[in-house]
């Protein structure tokens, strides 16, 4: 399908698809914003609920941090490489980011099961649960989603195709990390 | 700026013909027409369903314990999914896919001159996923135990624990409906944002852009900013109903009243986004019938901006009784008693550019008059129920039901029927007749008013809502005249809506063909064919100056095209 002539317009100077992208980035802020600020008014009714947030495993987050940030500092470098259109390296990159996603997910994955097997914690088990499953379950979908359309990305860029949707992948996936960044100090630190 | 200089002088290439199969053309367009068109013929159709529901539960309201003609006998069940999806259905699945979903398809790469959306894919994926939603609503009501009846404002602990409402699916399936149609109107809302912001045709600058434009873009904004807490609501919601959460349930350390707040966080802008674009549409129409530029353009367009940001600062006037810090409930009396002036401003705004015009009563200038006279009493009767020593009085009684008719009637079904009349010419490039016009006018109007002033009164009298018969409140059974009144207006109301039926059908078919201009508007639609080719402009247009230049007194012609270059001397 050709574009239409309107897609390559752009009377505020900024790319029609990296303007989308970040009104999407956006709408996803009062989405999580509304998640969030659910929490913080429950957790401060509820004092009782740092007698299961003390149970979180604060080292397996800090690491989940730490890989999450390595993966946007990738998403970086791929973004530096498409700017001097440079599509095998800026792809070489987006596979860097991507396996920091699958490592986030895998840890993910050994904490949620020592939780849900091990301690008995699960879904259901107090409003702190609940709002622990979901927030970190949202995210990681966002984790999930995002590492898959990098896959496309990476694939185009590979070929020298839209090279701009490099930067507009990691732009999404700077965001999923701030995320991961408000999530952290809420369900881990605050004991 | 190059690349927008190139394009300006870039003749579309879409004119030569296409041979498009039955789906290419109507089921899996990407043109902004044709979508618009499903979105408008969609929204129709759930306002039929709508009207029915209506019909039958005003029905068992007047004769209660009859057969209903048409449906038969309605048990108290019914009537409770029957009023839940009536709400539902005309704010989420008429009022919102009409006056956004499809002016705003058809209007925006029109009016701003381009020849589509800037994403034609996620634009058909929107409308998809609309469609979806609708089919999902429509599931809900056939499932065990019946449709939804919690009320279209789902408040739990009704709409979350089946040992309340009696239904196992349809809650779930209702708020999976209404997130699935968040999800359309957000991914339409940044098509839309990013069109006007990025693709207007060169020299367009902020105060040409029509003013239905910015309306339906500044409500896209205030739904995307909005929507998102309610989109975490349902998703807690969804966990309560199947998954044993108890996010909302206060006897295991949650609280039914957060579900309030993100409801209302979202349910009060929501009125906004959908008011903006009816005003929009009635800012386009006044003009033209009566020859005179729009009154104050800038005050209109930040007025409608504050009125957006203040929109944010009410919510909770919806809660006075639900337990909240009386505090509270004085700030938000405030907020709400604020937003009345811009909105008052706006009227102001409308009556000043009728002054001293040349008014033609056409019927889409007479859709227009009745908005202002219609709103304006749904608008002056919320302020008693913004403050909130009468709102404890008023509280879900009919009180509060005629008045957000008196705002959503002339929002939805007027502003609809406005717009409807006014662009039908471009849209099915066929004149509507206006003798059937004005008939379906004067008697929707008249009807409207003799159902809801009767509400009113009811209200006035203490008459709660949502209550199946009136037949067990011996003080509220003597004012069944009032019911039995208001119910017969409103099947006169309804069986006008044939001949508005009958007129846009026939006339699809039938009606007299349209010229290039019927109304001599200045803005861009009306200077290409009727309908408008794929690709709509031949030569995309160049913007020179306002969209409401009429009757300007060096011209002959009392109306100048938005595109027409100025002579220059030489």
């Amino acid at each position: 399908m050709s574009r239409p002539i309107a897609t390559t317009r752009s009377a505020t100077g900024i790319p029609t698809g990296r303007l989308a992208l970040w009104w999407i980035v956006f709408s996803e802020i009062v989405i999580f914003g509304g998640l969030l600020g659910s929490y913080i008014m429950h957790r401060i009714g509820h004092p009782e609920w740092a007698y299961d947030a003390i149970h979180t495993n604060t080292m397996a987050g800090a690491v989940n941090t730490f890989v999450l940030l390595t993966s946007s500092l990738m998403a970086v470098l791929a973004h530096q490489a498409a700017e001097r259109g440079d599509g095998k390296r800026a792809a070489k990159f987006l596979y860097w980011t991507v396996l920091g996603a699958v490592a986030f997910l895998v840890i993910k994955g050994f904490e949620w099961h020592h939780e849900i097997v091990d301690l008995g914690y699960v879904l259901t088990t107090s409003g702190f649960w609940s709002f622990y499953y979901i927030a970190a379950g949202l995210h990681g979908v966002h984790v999930i989603g995002g590492a898959i359309i990098m896959l496309f990305v990476a694939h185009d860029a590979k070929k020298g195709k839209e090279l701009q949707r490099v930067e507009y992948i990691g732009i999404y996936w700077h965001f999923v990390d701030l995320v991961w960044i408000f999530l952290f100090p809420l369900l881990y630190i605050a004991k | 700026m190059t690349s927008q200089t190139e394009s300006s002088v870039e003749t579309h290439a879409g004119d030569h013909h296409h041979e498009e199969g039955f789906v290419k053309k109507y089921l899996w367009s990407t043109d902004h027409k044709m979508i618009a068109k499903q979105y408008l013929f969609t929204g129709m159709a759930m306002a039929v369903i709508g009207g029915w529901m209506a019909y039958v539960f005003r029905m068992q309201l007047a004769f209660p314990g009859e057969a209903v003609p048409g449906y038969g006998l309605v048990s108290s069940a019914e009537y409770n999914s029957m009023v839940t999806n009536h709400g539902t259905i005309m704010i989420f699945w008429v009022a919102m896919p009409v006056l956004i979903a499809a002016f705003g398809n058809y209007l925006i790469p029109l009016m701003i001159g381009c020849d589509d959306m800037v994403f034609p894919r996620i634009n058909r994926l929107s409308y998809q996923v609309f469609l979806l939603s609708a089919i999902v609503l429509i599931f809900s009501l056939f499932v065990q135990g019946g449709g939804f009846g919690g009320a279209w404002t789902s408040y739990p602990p009704l709409s979350s624990e089946s040992q309340f409402n009696l239904q196992p699916l349809a809650p779930s399936l209702w708020v999976i409906a209404v997130a699935l149609e968040f999800v359309a109107f957000l991914l339409g809302g940044i098509n839309f944002i990013v069109t006007l912001m990025n693709s207007r045709a060169p020299g367009m600058k902020m105060y040409d852009i029509p003013m239905v434009i910015w309306m339906i873009v500044l409500a896209s904004i205030i739904f995307m900013a909005s929507v998102g807490p309610l989109i975490a609501g349902a998703i807690m919601l969804v966990f309560d109903q199947l998954l044993g959460t108890s996010f909302f349930d206060p006897g295991n350390g949650g609280d039914p009243v957060l579900w309030q707040h993100l409801f209302w966080f979202f349910g009060h802008p929501e009125v906004y986004v959908v008011l903006l674009p009816a005003l929009g549409i009635v800012a386009e129409i006044m003009p033209v019938f009566s020859r005179k530029k729009l009154f104050a353009y800038k005050t209109v367009l930040y007025t409608a901006i504050a009125t957006g940001i203040i929109s944010f600062f009410v919510w909770a006037h919806h809660q006075f009784i639900s337990g909240i810090d009386p505090r509270m409930a004085n700030v938000f009396t405030v907020t709400t008693l604020i937003i009345s002036v811009p909105i008052a401003e706006m009227m102001f705004v409308f009556i000043a550019t009728l002054w001293g015009g040349s008014i033609k009563l056409t019927v889409p200038m007479l859709w227009a008059l009745s908005f202002v006279a219609e709103f304006m009493l749904g608008g002056v009767t919320g302020i008693y129920l913004g403050a909130s020593g009468a709102d404890i009085y008023f509280h879900d009684t009919y009180f509060v039901l005629a008045h957000f008719h008196y705002t959503f009637f002339p929002i939805a079904i007027i502003g609809t029927f406005a717009a409807v009349t006014y662009w039908y010419p471009k849209i099915f490039g066929r004149m509507m007749n206006a003798t059937l016009g004005k008939i379906h006018f004067w008697g929707t109007i008249v009807a409207f008013n003799f159902i809801f002033i009767p509400l009113f009164m009811l209200g006035a009298a203490g008459q709660h809502r949502r209550i199946y018969s009136y037949e067990l409140f011996p003080e509220l059974a003597e004012l069944q005249d009032l019911r039995v009144f208001a119910t017969k207006a409103m099947i006169v109301m309804l069986a006008f809506q044939s001949v508005f039926i009958f007129n846009f059908f026939k006339s699809m078919f039938w009606g007299e063909k349209a010229p290039m201009n019927p109304w001599r508007s200045s803005t861009l639609e009306w200077t290409v064919p009727s309908p408008p080719p794929h690709g709509n402009f031949a030569v995309l247009p160049t913007v020179y100056r306002g969209p409401y230049e009429y009757s300007h007194p060096d011209r002959e012609e009392d109306f100048w095209p938005q595109d027409e270059a100025p002579i220059t001397n030489g």
